[in-house]
């Protein structure tokens, strides 16, 4: 953004150092002076929120990773001596578990505000793309954190997991083992999962650059989904948005609190308070609830489709699952971006929320009970169905059905008219 | 509409923990009732005179065969615990047989630091009972109950962490001498209503009357020596066991949600007035 | 959080009242980020498992004279020697002008109780653990670098610069004594 470039160095160190390294140059234009739509409403504050959580996770995670033993005879006990003996390590190690959940609230909330506004379509393809791969990434931290307080809920979900890479033909039973370190899950994942546990989220801070970086390319979206076409469309990021955002911050910030300090285990699972044992599995085993919706899906598929067997289709729609979200830029073929232009994509948006919370309820139900009186089965594949119909059927066929609301010239005159209204 | 939709979405989303539904069986599970706890809720604390007596109830019947390899002694006079003196936890402690191989002969006395000395080697719990009895450090956040959609969702609202206590008080109090009929118990269990499975290794570990209750100190109320009773207050000790610093989390929490109450309603005005001037 | 905006355009009512919120906004973020580094900075601090062993008590009565038995206080190795009486008189009637580091005896040990001498077992050189009944002078010798102590523990030739550091101490009964 050359172009907005205002930055006139003050004094001879500033002009030295500017010739040499413009970070005060690039600091101004990107945090300071980056040109913001003016009219972003309250979803577009998730994304300054995650940057936070991540920060969170990251300092926590540091400070947990100074009192715990990746060791699968010590895991279990020094997690829980932690909290107990360590200053604040209730509460460090609290915020870490309930910040993931808290992570994952804002990250759907991200990118629900992406799909619903159309964030993702030229020239911000490279943007959603770099937002999926972090979802990947914060999936697969996410999954290898949870491993390592060594209870029953963690040995059994790296059993499970991993078993999912076992489906793949010819070579699954050799990545499993290389995966493992072992025949079967045991000392030697629980240490490299500790080990990328660390690793990933720094990998993830360097893509949330790329991100940003590719944000700040084209600009923000906004919610007419209306180019920016003079300076009048937007404010400057500081203080404008750096404020708007740290309220919102603030506001996140109140319901973690509140279930860090009164309630910090009822996001988790009583049996992850029972020590790993290799040789009995919990009644009822279920991911954490930000896996639920994914998880109803890889076991919505219970039937073999040609030669694809059941086990090998769960994982290929699992996978799917998210792959399709690379893919959204190109399915979606409406010119207009937001949808609140498009009437018809409204009802079936709407319907994909509630589907994807309902995936989430069924991956939850235990597989022989009933929901609305269907039975789970169906029920998950129904849901699955329309999960997958939504990206491949509708986002492409839509707009030759639609005729979409006009669009303002732009955003100031869309702002003036709601102010006249 | 959108808004409204993902408004719900976002809630729903937020508190679609896994509602792990009863476990089905041909014998179903009564449901296990919410009882009342002094340490309930945002609010609650522990009552010192309860752990007392359920650290007495522990100490005389459950240490026998189960081990709290967690349960340090110290933690027993520290605040918002039972109440115990330093004095009184260095004598109970002493009374203790600590192994240590750094000191000759490979034991000692315990003392306040020590942590609770297991009753007997795991090998030995399974040669004598069949299964190892589980440790009690953790097992009141290792014990929970279920409810259905969407009562799940209330106990977000009020801070329900009494799953544990629950579960244990109901187990204490279902077992029955008749089975059920049709229901086969294996040879050495014990038909429990709310045990899942129903069949149980441990016998009636309580009966009423079994623990001898000092009479209480002036201004403290007798409390009756039933089965109820003592399994109130084993439910409430071993809830305080799995979380001895509860209190002052709670406290801790009060301040922390009202600082950011108190912040982000600066942060609503800072930003209402920065955005005074702008149509948006 | 501390953040202050300060190319604010001027639209609010009054200045001041319009400065009013955002100091006080700063202050507080300010106040909560210094709140919020504390538990990250305490959680460095020994844990509550390892202040319990802060102080430890420990039973004389199990010790012979002439016997010295090593014990641990706080991750140190401490020295626990109950003195002949041929000890006693040697340390007693050593000049202060043959020592290095000039301590009488009765400084070395609690009046009442001089058969006792508790000392932390760690070479003031460089911290090797002397050998006992060795060197030149009855007490001990560190093999490291080759410092003699005497039956004091008093550091008598050798690179050495202190005599053997003694810990906080008191003695609860004639048999008991309290460390740290």
């Amino acid at each position: 953004m050359s172009e907005h470039s205002t930055y006139t160095p003050g004094n001879p160190f500033s002009k030295w150092l500017d010739d040499r390294l413009p970070i005060i140059r690039f600091s101004k234009e990107h945090l300071l002076d980056y040109p913001t739509p003016k009219n972003l409403n309250y979803w577009w504050t998730f994304g300054a929120i995650l940057v936070v959580m991540l920060v969170i996770q990251i300092v926590t995670g540091i400070i947990l990773a100074m009192h715990y033993t990746p060791n699968i005879a010590m895991a279990f006990d020094s997690v829980e001596l932690l909290r107990r003996d360590v200053n604040s390590g209730r509460v460090l190690q609290a915020a870490h578990a309930v910040g993931a959940s808290m992570f994952f609230v804002a990250v759907y909330i991200h990118i629900f505000r992406g799909l619903f506004f159309g964030s993702y379509k030229s020239p911000r393809e490279v943007l959603w793309i770099l937002g999926v791969l972090l979802f990947v990434l914060m999936i697969t931290t996410a999954f290898m954190g949870y491993v390592l307080p060594w209870g029953q809920m963690s040995f059994w979900a790296a059993t499970v997991i991993t078993n999912i890479i076992g489906a793949v033909p010819f070579v699954g039973e050799s990545v499993l083992q290389l995966l493992r370190g072992g025949f079967a899950v045991g000392n030697p994942t629980l240490n490299r999962f500790f080990s990328l546990h660390y690793l990933l989220p720094f990998i993830i801070a360097a893509v949330v650059v790329l991100h940003i970086w590719a944000l700040h390319v084209p600009g923000n979206n906004n919610p007419t989904g209306v180019d920016v076409k003079s300076t009048r469309d937007t404010v400057p990021f500081h203080p404008y948005i750096t404020m708007k955002d740290l309220y919102a911050v603030v506001l996140f910030m109140i319901p973690f609190a509140w279930f860090v300090f009164f309630a910090p285990d009822i996001l988790g699972h009583p049996d992850n308070y029972i020590m790993a044992n290799s040789q009995v599995t919990p009644a009822h085993i279920v991911p954490e609830w930000y896996f639920l919706p994914f998880y109803a899906i890889l076991r919505a598929v219970d039937f073999n489709i040609l030669f694809i067997d059941s086990k090998l289709g769960g994982v290929i729609f699992f996978a799917g699952a998210i792959v399709v979200l690379f893919f959204v830029p190109w399915l979606d073929r409406s010119p207009v971006r937001s949808g609140l232009f498009r009437p018809l994509f409204k009802w079936f948006y709407a319907l994909f929320v509630i589907n994807f919370i309902g995936l989430a309820y069924l991956g939850a139900a235990p597989a022989d009970g009933r929901v609305l009186g269907i039975d789970v089965p169906t029920f998950s594949k129904i849901c699955t169905a329309y999960y997958f119909i939504y990206f491949l059927v509708i986002l492409p066929i839509l707009p030759r059905f639609e005729t979409t609301r006009p669009l303002p010239a732009s955003i100031s005159e869309n702002v003036l008219g709601k102010a006249h209204a | 509409m959108t808004m409204k939709t993902l408004i719900a979405a976002a809630c729903l989303a937020f508190g679609l923990v896994g509602p792990v539904l009863a476990q089905e069986g041909a014998h179903s599970t009564p449901e296990i009732a919410k009882e009342s706890w002094s340490f309930g809720g945002v609010f609650g604390t522990y009552d010192e005179h309860q752990l007392q007596r359920g650290f007495q109830v522990f100490r005389e019947s459950c240490s026998s065969c189960h081990s709290a390899r967690l349960l340090a002694f110290r933690n027993l006079s520290e605040p918002g615990g039972p109440g115990f003196t330093e004095g009184q936890v260095k004598a109970l402690a002493a009374e203790y047989t600590i192994a240590d191989p750094l000191v000759e002969g490979g034991e000692r006395p315990g003392v306040a630091a020590d942590r609770w000395p297991a009753p007997m080697s795991e090998a030995d719990a399974k040669a004598s009972f069949g299964v190892v009895p589980p440790d009690f450090s953790v097992i009141a956040k290792a014990r929970g109950t279920t409810q259905q959609f969407p009562w799940w969702i209330v106990n977000y609202f009020t801070a329900y962490q009494e799953g544990g206590p629950d579960y244990i008080h109901a187990l204490l109090n279902g077992y029955h001498e008749e089975v059920p009929e049709g229901f086969e118990l294996p040879e050495g269990k014990y038909y429990n209503d709310y045990f899942p499975g129903h069949a149980i290794s441990m016998p009636p570990p309580l009966t009423d009357g079994a623990v001898d209750y000092a009479d209480a100190e002036e201004g403290g109320v007798n409390v009756p020596e039933t089965l109820d009773q003592y399994s109130r207050d084993v439910a409430a000790f071993l809830m305080y066991v799995a979380e001895p610093h509860m209190v002052a989390r709670k406290e801790t929490g009060f301040r922390v949600i009202l600082f950011l109450v108190l912040l982000a309603g600066l942060m609503f005005f800072v930003k209402r007035r920065l955005w005074a001037g702008i149509e948006h | 959080m501390a953040d202050q905006p300060t190319q604010v355009q001027h639209d609010g009512p009054t200045p001041s009242r319009r400065d009013f919120i955002y100091v006080a906004s700063g202050a507080v973020g300010a106040v909560g980020v210094a709140l919020v580094a504390w538990p990250l900075i305490d959680q460095l601090n020994p844990d509550a498992s390892v202040k319990a062993l802060a102080s430890i008590e420990f039973d004389l009565s199990g010790i012979e004279e002439g016997q010295t038995l090593t014990i641990m206080w706080r991750g140190l190795p401490v020295f626990v020697r109950h003195r002949t009486a041929d000890n006693i008189t040697v340390a007693q009637n050593t000049p202060l002008t043959d020592l290095k580091d000039p301590e009488p005896d009765s400084a070395r040990v609690k009046e009442g109780h001089e058969q006792w001498l508790i000392m932390i077992a760690n070479c003031t050189h460089l911290g090797c653990i002397p050998v006992g009944d060795a060197g030149d002078f009855g007490g001990w010798f560190c093999p490291c670098h080759g410092s003699h102590y005497d039956t004091a523990g008093r550091v008598r030739k050798g690179p050495a610069p202190k005599n053997l550091v003694l810990p906080p101490y008191d003695f609860v009964s004639d048999t008991l004594v309290q460390i740290g």
